[in-house]
């Protein structure tokens, strides 16, 4: 039972929580209005919240310099393409361990979990060679596939966790049904747990989106994702504040759309489940 | 439970996840280890050859280890201090009603999706620049002298930058936490006398320990290898420069191979010390 | 056409055998009756019929064919479990046609095998409806539905009825039996609930531990349990069992009299005691009687109104024919 509490009280944990919050919250929407404005008024003292002449000129300046679209493309591209790949790969490794569990899936299961811990800068010139002999530094199949490779420990994890909630029986029927295991995968299992698989998939296009050591270090321009091209304003642009917010805006409302969506999934894919 | 049938196809259809993953784990860092014994700079090339534990002596006694790791635990320890602190607080307080409860979680859980190259960046330039960021302005308009954050501070705003992004995730888990907790053992305490710090010290924050726990155990592996935070800010000067940005700079900036393979066995190793201990809480939780 | 044999069928979960090496034979278009207390191994040995548990080792024949190491698919069987398992993503008409489509058939001939399904089943008002928002009764004629479209070799019922209500219950029993009667195909129904099996089973296979205790139609386990277990399971309600002198004075180690083969009266009889609680049915009422140097209540039925209540005096006479002897070893004595 909730206990009723007093409005004065309520009151007083709103404005705090409000202010704390708007607190955090700010340097994103200081970005979003610097970007509307014209460069004078970026850096004006003192500074201008919202009284000033908006302006989208920058988001143009931003296209037109340093070509934002191929960027989008190719952060879409990898982004999209490593968690496509790697829920493909997960799906049946995720129906192995959930519904045909033996002695040794517990032990697999953290294993897996184990390799995403291996820390980037101990295997990063190796994975350079080796993408430099296949010919493929700075080109977008690398990227997809190191991408895939180091979220698919938390892929597996999370769809692991959803396939678990799904009763046994419902695939057995399928199988007496007369499906053979595609079919009881394709038409029992993954209907039954797209809520699961979504948000699998927005939590891992959102890490993806965001992955700043491999895209920063594999790509020179070809296949340079966002990531890349931001930190590209590293110096001198990231003096003009007005283009320096119009692209970092664009480089994030994507996901971070996305991410407030998937929020509620976040705790489980993030903590394999150790926190519920 | 299963059939013969059942099993052979589970092993098969695991079979391409696990191969994947062994590759990912064995291949490259095998690469690694060989390298790490041997001399190995491509940029100055023919003096390749065995050095034993060369590497590892010399990267272990030069002055920058020392320093990378006191900068590392500085720095991973200095986050995990604010975003732990701060996200009880926080935990506490968007558990309690409020107007507006989601949309201020919205708001609270953003920083987590902003990519690190766009927080390093802004903070950088909008807020730390020492004319025109906006530390600055508010510095003038209290009459105080602007500081020049990320050359006179720049190990705390390092630290400021990645709280900033990582307080979210430590929030939202250990809000989680809160909610989890019954209500009723709270009454019972209150029922028997306990103010609220006695609640807060005996009650939930015993309950909130495991999540704790999980948060700067995953914290830890994360910020371990922070990476473009210090690549956009400092490029590892002014004492910014952690164990992962030393092997960084070894292997791909000075391009001595051999030297930062070695190194990055060593942060292999400290990872692994405690990635196991996150796997035992994983592993426990598993069973139940 | 559905004839079933198990030849020595064994299954062990690592060093427990929960079926020690077993025979039996399933006629075609049988009714056959699984039936034991909870853990005794039934659940198990018809999902191991089902293909869903491999045997450890024995052999399984279906149709003449063997389909010991067939996959569920193959086995042209068709299940309908404890919790219905409809695919909550699809109507009724698809979880109907379902087995229809994995098996290739065109969609034209899944209509009319589904809307001949749902009127036999009266489910054509619910054929576009999902099935959360079905009751109980009704979903489980959908699972039954889906199982008929395909027209098995048998059907294998997994306690089917156990999460419906007392009433739904008896209808829905009825309606498997008809369904049985008018298809003439071999069901295999496994149940813990012994008027289940009565009522429903052409043959009953009376389970304990894995092993089967004793084969035959309801009247036969009835009439002539093989031991004291059967004797006591099949029978509602239960055989009353006496040891010791009273035994003794028929020869047997222990004597059991069901409680409809027992005389009451208030003035004489074989056995005196004192009447107990008294659970008045209407049709029936079922007196349990504590008999004067007995430890454990014997129950017993009388008419519909019996003006006797708690603490009287009663007298009770078993029917002579009808008592059951059993010997040293739990067998009945013949």
């Amino acid at each position: 039972m909730a206990r009723a509490v007093t409005t004065r009280k309520k009151a007083a944990y709103t404005a705090l929580a409000w202010a704390v919050g708007l607190l955090i919250f700010f340097p994103i929407l200081w970005t979003f209005l610097t970007s509307f404005k014209p460069e004078a008024t970026a850096i004006a003292d003192p500074p201008v919240f919202l009284f000033f002449d908006w302006t989208t000129e920058n988001y143009g300046d931003v296209q037109e310099r340093s070509n934002y679209a191929r960027y989008l493309v190719n952060s879409i591209i990898i982004a999209g393409g490593s968690t496509l790949l790697g829920v493909l790969i997960a799906i049946p490794a995720a129906w192995s361990m959930a519904f045909v569990p033996g002695s040794r899936t517990k032990d697999i299961l953290l294993w897996m979990l184990s390799t995403k811990m291996l820390p980037a800068v101990g295997v990063v010139y190796p994975i350079y060679l080796i993408s430099r002999d296949l010919g493929l530094l700075d080109s977008r199949i690398a990227l997809v596939f190191i991408l895939m490779l180091i979220n698919l420990p938390i892929i597996v994890w999370m769809l692991y966790t959803y396939f678990k909630e799904i009763p046994v029986d419902i695939l057995e029927a399928a199988r007496m049904d007369g499906a053979s295991l595609k079919n009881e995968i394709l038409y029992v299992l993954t209907p039954m747990a797209v809520p699961g698989i979504a948000s699998t998939v927005l939590l891992n296009i959102i890490l993806a989106w965001n992955e700043a050591f491999w895209t920063l270090n594999l790509t020179t321009v070809n296949a340079a994702p966002l990531t890349a091209f931001i930190a590209s304003y590293s110096s001198p642009e990231g003096l003009f504040f007005a283009k320096l917010s119009a692209a970092s805006t664009m480089a994030i409302a994507p996901i971070l759309i996305m991410g407030w969506f998937s929020q509620k999934q976040l705790v489980r894919g993030l903590t394999f489940g150790a926190v519920k | 439970m299963a059939t013969q049938h059942s099993k052979a196809a589970a092993r098969l259809m695991i079979s391409p996840a696990v191969v994947l993953l062994l590759g990912w784990m064995l291949v490259p860092l095998t690469m690694t280890l060989y390298f790490s014994f041997r001399r190995y700079t491509p940029l100055r090339p023919g003096n390749e050859g065995w050095v034993g534990f060369d590497n590892y002596q010399r990267f272990i006694t030069s002055s920058s280890f020392l320093d990378s790791v006191g900068t590392t635990l500085l720095m991973v320890g200095g986050i995990l201090f604010i975003t732990v602190v701060f996200g009880v607080l926080l935990g506490l307080l968007l558990d309690q009603p409020i107007w507006g409860q989601g949309i201020v979680r919205i708001l609270v859980i953003a920083p987590f999706f902003v990519m690190p190259t766009v927080s390093a960046l802004v903070w950088k330039n909008m807020f730390l620049d020492p004319v025109n960021g906006l530390l600055s302005h508010l510095w003038e308009f209290f009459g105080a002298t602007p500081v020049d954050w990320l050359t006179q501070a720049p190990l705390f705003s390092i630290i400021l930058i990645v709280s900033w992004q990582w307080l979210p995730f430590a929030t939202l888990i250990l809000l989680t936490a809160v909610q989890s907790l019954d209500s009723e053992q709270l009454e019972a305490a209150e029922m028997d006398g306990a103010p609220p710090i006695k609640r807060f010290w005996f009650i939930i924050l015993p309950h909130l320990a495991r999540a704790i726990t999980v948060v700067i155990l995953i914290q830890t592996i994360f910020l371990l290898s922070i990476f473009a935070e210090i690549f956009v800010t400092t490029s590892g000067a002014f004492g910014t420069r952690t164990l992962t940005y030393l092997v960084y700079q070894r292997v791909l900036e000075s391009q001595n191979v051999g030297l930062g393979s070695a190194g990055g066995i060593y942060a292999v190793i400290l990872a692994n010390i405690v990635a196991i201990f996150l796997m035992r809480i994983v592993g426990k939780n598993l069973d139940a | 056409m559905g004839r079933i044999t198990l030849e020595k069928v064994r299954k062990a979960f690592g060093d427990v055998e929960v079926i020690p090496p077993l025979d039996l034979t399933i006629e075609d278009g049988e009714f056959v009756v699984f039936v034991g207390p909870s853990g005794c191994g039934k659940s198990t040995l018809l999902r191991i019929i089902a293909g869903l548990e491999d045997v450890s080792s024995g052999h399984i024949e279906i149709d003449g064919t063997d389909a010991t190491t067939l996959p569920p698919a193959k086995r042209s069987l068709a299940m309908v479990f404890q919790s219905y398992a409809l695919y909550p993503h699809m109507t009724v008409r698809k979880n109907i046609a379902f087995p229809l489509r994995m098996a290739g058939f065109s969609k034209a001939e899944q209509d009319k095998k589904v809307e001949a399904a749902a009127s036999v089943l009266n489910l054509t008002a619910y054929l576009d409806r999902r099935p959360g928002q079905l009751s109980g009764g009704q979903r489980q004629r959908v699972a039954i539905g889906r199982s008929i479209v395909r027209e098995p070799a048998a059907f294998l019922f997994d306690e089917p009825l156990s999460n419906l209500d007392a009433a739904l219950r008896v209808g829905m029993r009825l309606e498997i039996s008809e369904l049985h009667k008018r298809l003439a195909t071999t069901m295999v129904y496994v149940t813990h609930d012994q008027v289940e099996a009565m009522t429903m089973a052409d043959k009953i296979v009376v389970l304990q531990a894995g092993r089967i205790e004793q084969v035959g139609s309801p009247l036969e386990l009835y009439k002539a349990p093989r031991n004291k277990f059967v004797a006591g399971f099949i029978g509602s309600p239960r055989m009353n069992f006496l040891e010791g002198a009273e035994a003794s004075k028929h020869g047997a180690h222990t004597i059991g009299v069901r409680p409809e083969h027992i005389e009451v009266s208030a003035e004489a009889g074989t056995w005196k005691g004192k009447v107990g609680v008294a659970e008045h049915l209407g049709s029936d009422t079922f007196f349990h009687v504590h008999l004067d140097g007995e430890s454990d209540p014997m129950t017993v039925r009388a008419g519909g109104e019996v003006g006797m209540s708690y603490g009287d005096t009663i007298y009770l006479t078993p029917q002579a024919e009808r008592i059951q002897r059993f010997g040293q070893d739990g067998l009945r004595m013949t």
